[in-house]
């Protein structure tokens, strides 16, 4: 049953199912319609579905998601598409300001299922904003969850998750993956949403990820391999909740923890794991908490982004100054 | 009423108008069109437009009732309210006492301590109960905070509308019992949670229509913009129904626009209309126009109640700081309530007795509100931790544990004290 395919068409396959098994499922954004996106996530859905269900909307982020929260009032499910990841500051407002916090203010009597697609993240050799990673400005919003797929078989059933769930989810799309293929099952059991999980088995150090820098750790564990080292490759695959369990569980083996994102490190995500592992696990680790990430500067010129972004180098770097100590 | 090409495009402050209420106006505002003239100075293409603005006429107000209670024909809306029956009318007179009688209340209870703050409507009575009594139960409102008016028709219980100026929550009804959306703060953000809902009744294809509420300084927030566009392009059924009470906390609606607010709907490719919104019996003709328009597939419509902010912004605020009495009391002249109830005392349409009895229902809900805030309990602790998320987090549960045990060693504490 399970079919090889990119991940680009793995979400697409998956909005294609949830518009076919649920009427209320609405696709909106900038040029999701006939163009089927600018990176054809959405290709043929509108031709299928017909303009009333997949959606191209007037040039204005705030707009859309302003008006998603109002369709999901009205009892449909949108799954809306920001163009990029640099794009949605506009919508920033309703999102923190009316999507997070609409089911506490209405005690509970209104639900949000609103999906809110960006792909982000650098690697593509793209111009100014276009390359971001502001996961961690979503995950300090409380009333929002914050999703990021490292491959096609998650991305595929990560939507038709965050599409069920009734809570907004804000569905990080690792643009630079978007093109790397893997088996899809569309008939499997996944996983829970919100769970991380082992993707590589190790015993002397945790590296955890979501997203784009999942597949660099899992080379950078192939690396350290060569060196005698047994890394242990997490998938964190949500950003919020995060799964501390899951992480603990690992650095009580390795005992060493090195984190991993795209995003700049200050006030990142791994400066949030890091703090609350040092918490549960002060006793088990053996060197502190270690972050590889971007720079407290602007997202660089494309002929610069490969000294910003982590590559294999900075992850074996912080591997080795974790084992030294 | 609907904006054509040639309506006039200045300042409204700027002559004499139909709304009479200039005189007061323009004296304070003398300096503010002064400051407006230096920045337009800067470029030629204002300046022209002000000039040609000087040949054209202030923009009419639709207007049923005038302030001295007088009932004037208008060919164009007198359609809308030929049902409306001696006693229609008194039901408009007694929601808008009862909804003024219910503000005062809230007003004097956050004197008291009662409240943390209110938001009070004074003055803008017509322009909710006209509005909110052209609505059908299957219509949606989304209001901002001071809809205090267009809660009562809508059936929401008064007392519901307390919880959040009081502190015990931030919002706290259910927006579907009365299918009126929980109060908005950030200003101008719910145009568009109106212009989606509006979307999904075209998609449901149901002859339902929304009503959006918004003031005079939410006109400039670029989300007013946005729902323009989006209803527009999509021909939403939706009444954009701005009160324009004349200030935004301090400003005055000329640092909100050059145009009347009304005329921003011709952009954007539908009408506008500007409505006495001191008149309740106007307003009730055009929103239920607008909504006509909405049911009928013909897409949205701008609807601005000129009115007028009696009391402050809110119980925060202090408006002898940017304007004077002598506005306050030309707007007095003009008050929503005595001007209809002088058109029932001439046109025989209630009695004394009706009045009074009013009145003791007046005292009634003053007193049952007063109550109620009173007997309103602090909500449970935990009540933090409850619908941040509607699936559930695990982070929030975590918390919740710990701000229980936390709690709780307070109480071990205590008791080991005792």
């Amino acid at each position: 049953m399970a079919e090889k395919m990119a991940m680009a068409k793995a979400i697409n396959e998956s909005l294609r199912r949830a518009l076919e098994e649920d009427p209320k499922v609405l696709v909106m954004g900038e040029d999701v319609g006939k163009l089927g996106g600018v990176f054809r996530v959405t290709d043929g859905l509108q031709k299928d579905f017909g303009e009333s269900r997949v959606i191209d909307t007037p040039l204005a982020e705030s707009g859309i998601v302003g008006t998603a929260i109002g369709l999901a009032l009205r009892g449909y499910r949108p799954v809306v598409e920001i163009q990029f990841d640099g794009f949605v500051f506009p919508a920033y407002d309703q999102i923190v300001t009316q999507l997070a916090k609409m089911h506490a203010r209405s005690l509970g009597k209104v639900k949000m299922p609103v999906v809110v697609r960006i792909p982000y993240g650098g690697g593509i050799g793209a111009v100014e904003h276009h390359s971001e990673s502001p996961e961690a400005l979503f995950a300090h919003v409380a009333g929002l969850k914050v999703v990021s797929p490292s491959n096609a078989s998650d991305a595929y059933w990560m939507m038709q998750q965050a599409i069920q769930s009734d809570d907004p989810v804000i569905y990080f799309e690792p643009k630079r993956r978007y093109w790397d293929k893997a088996e899809v099952d569309a008939e499997a059991i996944p996983a829970p949403l919100h769970k991380a999980q082992v993707v590589r088995a190790g015993t002397d150090l945790t590296l955890a990820a979501y997203g784009p820098m999942v597949k660099l750790c899992q080379e950078a564990a192939d690396a350290a391999a060569e060196e005698g080292k047994s890394l242990e490759v997490l998938d964190l695959r949500s950003v919020s909740p995060l799964d501390f369990d899951a992480i603990q569980a690992s650095v009580e083996k390795t005992r060493h923890l090195v984190v991993v994102h795209e995003a700049p490190v200050f006030f990142g995500s791994g400066g949030e794991i890091a703090a609350r592992i040092t918490e549960r696990c002060f006793y088990h680790l053996e060197a502190p908490v270690l972050r590889v990430g971007g720079y407290h500067a602007p997202y660089p010129p494309a002929r610069l982004e490969e000294e910003y972004l982590p590559d294999l180098d900075r992850v074996l770097d912080a591997v080795d100054r974790s084992l030294a100590f | 009423m609907t904006v054509d090409s040639s309506a006039a495009r200045k300042p409204r402050r700027s002559a004499a108008g139909k709304a009479g209420t200039t005189g007061s106006k323009t004296g304070t505002t003398g300096s503010k069109t002064g400051t407006a003239g230096n920045a337009s100075g800067a470029t030629g293409t204002k300046r022209t437009t002000r000039a040609a603005a000087k040949t054209s006429a202030e923009p009419q107000l639709v207007q049923l009732l005038t302030p001295e209670g007088k009932r004037v024909k208008n060919a164009e809306y007198d359609a809308y309210v030929a049902g409306v029956t001696p006693e229609d009318l008194r039901g408009l007179y007694r929601d808008m006492v009862l909804t003024r009688r219910f503000d005062a209340e809230a007003t004097a209870l956050q004197r008291q301590g009662e409240l943390g703050l209110w938001a009070s409507l004074l003055g803008q009575e017509a322009a909710q109960i006209g509005s909110g009594r052209a609505l059908r139960d299957d219509d949606y409102v989304f209001p901002t905070y001071r809809e205090h008016g267009v809660a009562w028709c809508r059936g929401v219980d008064p007392t519901n509308l307390l919880g959040m100026f009081r502190g015990v929550n931030n919002g706290g009804w259910d927006p579907n019992s009365n299918n009126f959306h929980l109060y908005t703060i950030v200003i101008g953000s719910q145009a568009l949670h109106a212009t989606g809902y509006a979307m999904g009744i075209t998609k449901d294809g149901a002859d339902s229509a929304v009503i959006a509420y918004f003031g005079d300084g939410a006109s400039s927030q670029g989300d007013v913009a946005e729902s323009f566009t989006f209803s527009a392009v999509y021909n939403a059924p939706v009444v954009f129904f701005c009160q324009n009470n004349q200030w935004a906390i301090s400003e005055p609606t000329e640092k909100q626009s050059r145009v009347p607010l009304y005329q921003r709907a011709q952009g954007f490719g539908f009408p506008g209309v500007r409505v006495d919104g001191n008149d309740v019996l106007a307003c009730l003709a055009v929103t239920k126009w607008a909504l006509e328009r909405a049911r009928s597939g013909e897409g949205p419509t701008l609807v601005e109640a000129y009115t007028y902010r009696m009391g402050a912004h809110t119980t925060s605020d202090d408006p002898s700081r940017y304007r004077g009495d002598d506005e306050r009391a030309a707007w007095e002249a003009k008050d929503p309530i005595l001007r209809l109830r002088r058109y029932l005392e001439t046109s025989n349409h209630a009695d004394d007795g009706f009045f009074a009895e009013l009145e003791a229902e007046s005292e009634t809900l003053g007193r049952r509100v007063r109550e109620a805030v009173r007997a309103m309990p602090d909500p449970d602790h935990f009540a933090i931790f409850e619908n941040v998320y509607a699936d559930g987090h695990a982070l929030v549960d975590e918390e919740r544990a710990q701000f229980a045990a936390y709690q709780a060693s307070f109480a071990d504490a205590a008791e080991g004290g005792r």
